[in-house]
């Protein structure tokens, strides 16, 4: 029998997941470069024009999420000859398998790039053993 | 609505190519590329307001540094490079953002005043506004009665 509170508990993380996801608009999928060192992961997602107070970025049961609300550019009255990109909020979310220590996770957002450092937790960190020769 | 979009990236460009072929044959593109058909780096934005031509490329990771911005009567040269990550001793998991030089002409419909030019980088945005040049304004012309 589950304890009332921790299904309660339960029931609101997924809605705050999904209040996320059925925004309208558009979104778009940053790219991102994706590298693993002996020590973390790190993560390079291309978030042009976002508003950096605003970045959004979730780790939760291996699942990373992230999100970057893009600042208003366009005024009214203007007219355009030519487009070739359009303006909208970035999401994007990650499985990630690797063992991750979700509390030291950093992140910095410069020239509309989001860098984000995922130590990897002690334990699986690639140790060295020495061979010792007889 | 998710889409993918990369210039950087060779399917990126495959995209922007099949943009351009219906946007051509749909004849709303006012401004012909200068070149040929090849995959335009990076994608660009223009409109106008009043007497003022604005161009916008979304150029994230670029510093002022990295970008050289030239106007010439009514062309508009774009270059830059993006620099690669740093990073070595690392495995890559993925590689969509793409690096390296960059080399765009645009062709404006009015001649600009070049020392009027701006150009601002915020957020991996650049914005160059260009003025019209005085000539390229319209000019009222007083009808004499006779």
């Amino acid at each position: 029998m589950v304890p009332e509170s921790t299904l309660e508990n339960a029931e609101k993380k997924h809605q705050e997941a999904s209040a996320e996801r059925t925004r309208t608009g558009r979104f778009y999928r940053p790219n991102v470069d994706i590298l693993e060192t002996p020590d973390e992961l790190l993560l390079f997602a291309d978030m042009p024009g976002a508003k950096s107070g605003e970045i959004d970025i979730r780790f939760e049961d291996g699942e990373l999420a992230i999100y970057g609300p893009a600042a208003t550019r366009q005024e009214a009255d203007k007219s355009f000859l030519l487009v070739e990109y359009g303006v909208g909020d970035f999401y994007r979310t990650f499985r990630v398998s690797e063992q991750i220590d979700a509390s030291k996770i950093q992140a910095e957002y410069r020239d509309g790039v989001l860098c984000l450092h995922l130590p990897k937790v002690e334990a699986v960190k690639p140790r060295k053993i020495a061979v010792q020769a007889h | 609505m998710v889409r993918y979009r990369n210039r950087f990236h060779p399917l990126g460009q495959f995209r922007g190519e099949m943009d351009r072929l219906f946007g051509d044959f749909f004849g709303c593109s006012e401004m012909a590329p200068v070149e040929g058909a090849s995959p335009q780096t990076p994608a660009v934005n223009v409109w106008q307001r009043g007497d003022v031509i604005f161009v916008e490329a979304e150029v994230p990771g670029l510093k002022s540094e990295n970008v050289e911005i030239s106007v010439v009567g009514n062309e508009l040269s774009l270059k830059g490079r993006r620099p690669d990550l740093p990073e070595q001793n690392a495995a890559y998991h993925r590689r969509e953002r793409g690096a390296g030089d960059f080399n765009r002409i645009l062709r404006l419909p009015a001649e600009i005043a070049g020392d009027k030019v701006e150009a601002k980088l915020i957020d991996g945005v650049l914005l160059i506004t260009l003025p019209k040049d005085e000539t390229a304004k319209p000019r009222r012309i007083a009808v004499t009665a006779k």
